[in-house]
């Protein structure tokens, strides 16, 4: 084989296999949608996170914001603290409120944020003061349960009366 | 009775003996491999003729067999997700088992069949026809003319080679789910994309794939330096290059991933 189509072969090659590459990292990855270079920290507590994990979606409105950093448990408070980074773009005043939901019946966790009426805005750093925990099945069933047996009580005391 | 007892004791621990001294040799001549490739650097031009040979001659089957695979995975997807009513995630289900696992794995493995064995039988017919000894005797080192380019070509061409896999498996899952099943185009993409992290997916798995480009091609030249200077001996040397490093590559597919992918979502 002559010198310059091999030259021309391997040059085609490894432009592909880097152009592969770049294809991954901007179309299949999330390098291209979300980049945590222009991103400010927040932290939130929470009483049960849940099944939250890390990298999970951050919205607020539905609109992605931002990812959950970090979630470690605070012997100070015995509480999960949350670290989470949104992006620069959004700004958010300081009474927001911080809940964890849940995307669809089953699907994976996330925090919504919904914003509050203060005129300060977060900065990067500040600590989500209003927080709302992850609805566990079991206590919902247990406080149902608990409600049920409570209301029919009082229904009988009312039959009394 | 007791003598036969120590005879196959004998028999085990000279098997033993023999296979370590295989692995010491071997890890001598990778050394040696490493430290004399400051000459074929020099000589680029080497390593661009053994990239034609290991890496575009290779790209064909990896082109081919990465479309199949990503198409049989959209479809043995859809099948079971559209059973929960999850059929746009199907996009996650094709990306992340070819971007984590098979993409580097099974292009590892095409490349140990297609471009190892060839590595193989071609420095092993050398060895069988003298050519090596040759080279020698025009005090032309073998190692820095004929392993080392080999080598680095190997190195250089597999995570090229598993990235077209991973990309063109993508693409044939997007042909089978978008295109012939119909699942919405739109959320396909986006539900791959919020799963699919870059440094977590994508890096780990190029990082696989440089662990199995240096596995298999040290494996491939050294067998075919190692070889029995006989026909017999270069056809054994390219089966067990094909076989070794296939063991090779799951065992390390299994240590890299419980290493790089422990307690990530």
């Amino acid at each position: 084989m002559h010198r310059t189509t091999m030259d021309l072969w391997v040059g085609l090659f490894v432009i592909a296999g880097i152009g592969a590459l770049l294809i991954l990292a901007l179309k299949v990855g999330n390098l291209g949608t979300y980049s945590e270079a222009q991103s400010y920290t927040l932290i939130g507590y929470f009483e049960n996170v849940g099944g939250l994990k890390i990298r999970a979606p951050v919205k607020s409105a539905g609109v992605v914001v931002g990812r959950v950093k970090d979630i470690q448990f605070s012997t100070k408070t015995f509480d999960a603290a949350v670290t989470m980074k949104i992006d620069n773009r959004y700004q958010f005043p300081k009474d927001t409120f911080a809940s964890i939901l849940t995307s669809g019946l089953l699907g994976a966790q996330y925090i919504g944020l919904a914003a509050g009426g203060d005129e300060g805005m977060l900065k990067s750093g500040d600590k989500i003061m209003k927080t709302n925990s992850a609805l566990v099945l079991e206590e919902m069933i247990g406080r149902f349960l608990f409600d049920k047996a409570s209301e029919d009580g009082d229904g009988g005391d009312g039959g009394t009366f | 009775m007791p003598r036969r007892i120590v005879i196959g004791i004998r028999g085990v621990g000279h098997r033993v003996i023999d296979s370590i001294w295989r692995l010491g040799y071997a890890a001598r001549f990778f050394t040696l491999t490493l430290l004399k490739s400051g000459t074929s650097m020099r000589r680029f031009s080497l390593i661009i003729r053994e990239l034609y040979f290991t890496g575009v001659l290779t790209m064909i089957i990896i082109l081919v067999s990465g479309l199949f695979v990503g198409m049989v995975l959209g479809l043995q997807g859809y099948e079971t997700l559209q059973k929960y009513g999850a059929e746009t995630a199907v996009g996650t289900l094709v990306a992340l088992s070819l971007v984590r696992e098979l993409g580097p794995v099974v292009a590892a493995l095409l490349f140990a069949s297609r471009a190892g064995s060839a590595i193989t039988a071609e420095i092993g017919l050398m060895k069988a026809t003298e050519q090596l000894d040759a080279m020698g005797m025009m005090a032309v080192d073998p190692i820095a003319r004929v392993v080392a380019p080999r080598f680095w070509a190997g190195v250089i061409s597999m995570p090229l080679l598993a990235a077209i896999f991973s990309a063109m498996g993508i693409f044939g899952g997007y042909l089978v789910a978008v295109v012939l099943i119909g699942v919405d185009e739109g959320s396909f993409w986006s539900q791959m994309q919020s799963s699919v992290d870059f440094r977590f997916d994508i890096v780990n798995g190029v990082i696989k794939t440089c662990f199995f480009g240096v596995a298999v091609t040290a494996i491939a030249v050294f067998e075919g330096y190692d070889a029995q200077p006989t026909a017999e001996g270069v056809s054994a040397a390219t089966t067990r290059t094909v076989v070794t490093s296939a063991l090779v590559i799951l065992g390390l597919d299994f240590v890299l991933t419980s290493f790089m992918f422990r307690g990530v979502g």
